[in-house]
């Protein structure tokens, strides 16, 4: 983690619609190769600020620098050295794996020579290769997780945003899910990542938890286990949380 | 560009891996031809025909034999009562009963009752109206010769058949083709169908595999990504426009009589109206249940209101008035008029209009909501 390189920046960012506050006056700073947990109940606006984030949607309000690039004006760029995986894993079933490689190199302009030499690295290194030629629809829900989120930093983006990526798996399959996190941001990746499970808000560097919109707690869990009182991540975010006056 | 052939080689890559999908896409649009050409027909032919003769004699004879020897009637009963013609209509057996006066052919200019009964199945109404017509000439003629040749006047006929002689010369469809009108209609229908519905599917199913959302985060521009999903389904509709221009012209015939050029740069417009529509459907519904819903929704009046199966003039004002804005109404009076009467590109300036103003209009429309979602 490189400290001294802060690639994801938001002052005061705020999405309103209508009369709704999804998201409320959010100030984070994330560093280089940094995995940061972005934790929240449902309807806390975590998706919101994330869409605001890849660039997806505008802010209404405040600022945000992802890669360097401002994500009301220059989306373009942003988007270029980002990777995004969503909840659904969102891969095309009726595609095999090597297509779906090969569609995603295609889409950030990535050379075929590039893509065929990525796509043997990538399966080889998550020990996929017999599937190569396999459609995605046939695999094991999580295989599909492992592929989906390869894809997502298949171009080698400087920044992966993951949204709620362990969805649905057994903790077994979301222990070695994780191993994969690590292993990109040992090569320096910054992770950006949204979850439900407190098991996982411990494997992060910092975790911020929002409530209502707005971030109520930002630090590294052992700290905020320690300002709460709290034996486990869980604990503090339950504190935290049941003060939420919003519902789902 | 790169990107743009990327993601095209995926669509097709869809397309070619759902088979059902390309059975669609392939088979029901030369289906629904050769059902409109040969199956479902408006004309009339094979009427089923009874006769009840009492009198058996010459004229009564000469006619039953007429009626026998043409293609337009198939005799198939000689009754000897008039409750053996009820209950064969009753059974559905015949379409048209003659029932001849016992004093047909002893008749005398003073006995103006009728002498010529005709019984026909009014059940379909626009049939029968061609079966009496038909089945009068025939026996008006009979009865014409029968009293030139015999130097009688033929009064008692003339009281109920008048004895004016129409001649009806149909122009431009001189044989009453049904096929003829059919095909411009069922070109409309299909690609309003294949286009509008799989394109939105085809959107929304993106939407709801949550691909469209990675999508959107990548540096595809957001008109790639429509251009993208659109192309694919332009092909297929000239694909379709082609072969079943083929079908129709080569194998039933069909002609084509105005300029082709004209015809095709219609349809290329139109399509673009049903690919504007589908995209538009997809804006507005997350769900592919939700958008074969839309899209049938918007089919179905098209079908009605377009003058395909009804006629627009007969219409109230207020569905005349809606059919307007339809764009396969537009479509298929164009294609009809070029394809049947051969009428100069000229004519038909209303038609490309109201379609290159729907076409703003809807493209348009869908692209603002499209961009409204991402605000």
């Amino acid at each position: 983690m490189n400290r001294d390189n802060i690639v994801i920046e938001a002052h005061g960012l705020t999405k309103r619609f209508g009369t709704f506050t999804a998201t409320d006056h959010i100030t984070l700073s994330v560093c280089e190769g940094e995995i940061f947990g972005f934790l929240g109940a449902n309807g806390a606006g975590k998706t919101t600020a994330m869409r605001m984030l890849c660039g997806l949607s505008k802010p209404t309000a405040g600022t945000a620098r992802v890669a360097g690039y401002d994500v009301a004006t220059e989306a373009e760029k942003v988007k270029r050295n980002i990777g995004y995986m969503s909840q659904k894993f969102s891969l095309y079933d009726d595609l095999t794996v090597a297509e779906n490689l090969r569609l995603f190199g295609g889409i950030y302009g990535m050379k075929r020579s590039e893509v065929k030499a990525k796509t043997r690295d990538v399966l080889v290194e998550l020990d996929m290769v017999a599937t190569l030629n396999q459609r995605v629809a046939a695999l094991p829900l999580g295989w599909k997780q492992k592929l989906a989120f390869s894809l997502a930093v298949f171009h080698e983006p400087k920044i992966v945003f993951l949204d709620e990526p362990t969805g649905g798996v057994d903790p077994v399959t979301r222990r070695r899910f994780w191993e994969l996190i690590y292993r990109a941001a040992d090569r320096g990746v910054t992770v950006f990542v949204t979850t439900h499970y407190m098991d996982e808000a411990e494997y992060c560097d910092r975790v911020s938890i929002m409530v209502d919109g707005q971030i109520r707690a930002l630090d590294t869990p052992a700290r905020l286990k320690e300002t709460y009182h709290a034996a486990s991540m869980y604990d503090v975010f339950y504190a935290l949380a049941r003060t939420a006056r919003r519902g789902e | 560009m790169k990107q743009f052939s990327a993601f095209l080689l995926k669509e097709f890559r869809h397309m070619g891996r759902d088979w059902r999908t390309l059975l669609i896409l392939v088979v029901m649009p030369v289906v629904m031809v050769l059902l409109f050409g040969y199956a479902i027909t408006t004309e009339v032919t094979q009427t089923r025909t009874a006769v009840l003769d009492p009198t058996h004699d010459y004229l009564t004879r000469r006619i039953t034999d007429r009626i026998a020897a043409n293609p337009f009637f198939e005799l198939t009963a000689t009754c000897a009562s008039a409750e053996e013609v009820d209950a064969l209509f009753r059974e559905g057996r015949i379409d048209l009963a003659v029932v001849f006066a016992p004093e047909l052919a002893s008749a005398k200019a003073a006995d103006a009752s009728a002498v010529v009964q005709l019984l026909i199945d009014g059940s379909e109404p626009n049939q029968a109206a061609v079966r009496q017509g038909y089945a009068m000439q025939v026996i008006q003629e009979e009865l014409l010769t029968a009293s030139v040749a015999s130097g009688e006047p033929v009064t008692d006929v003339s009281a109920q058949i008048p004895l004016i002689n129409v001649s009806t010369r149909m122009l431009y469809n001189p044989q009453g083709k049904s096929a003829y009108n059919f095909v411009p209609a069922v070109i409309g229908m299909i690609l309003l169908l294949l286009c509008t519905l799989m394109s939105s599917i085809s959107i929304v199913r993106e939407k709801e595999n949550g691909t469209m959302e990675v999508l959107l985060a990548s540096p595809l521009s957001p008109a790639v990504i429509i251009a993208a999903k659109l192309v694919p389904y332009f092909v297929v509709g000239m694909v379709n426009l082609l072969s079943i221009l083929c079908l129709a012209h080569f194998v039933m015939g069909v002609p084509v009589e105005g300029s082709l050029v004209a015809f095709l740069a219609l349809s290329v417009l139109y399509i673009g109206v049903a690919l504007a529509l589908g995209l538009l459907i997809s804006t507005l519904v997350s769900t592919q249940l939700a958008a074969m819903l839309l899209s049938m929704l918007m089919i179905v009046p098209t079908m009605y209101l377009s003058g395909l199966v009804f006629q627009l003039d007969a219409m109230p004002l207020p569905a005349q008035a809606v059919s307007t804005i339809i764009p396969a109404r537009w479509f298929m009076d164009g294609a009809r008029r070029l394809m049947i009467q051969g009428v100069e590109v000229r004519h038909l300036f209303t038609n490309f209009m109201v379609l290159g103003a729907e076409l703003l209009v809807l493209f348009g429309l869908s692209v603002l909501l499209f961009k409204k979602r991402l605000e």
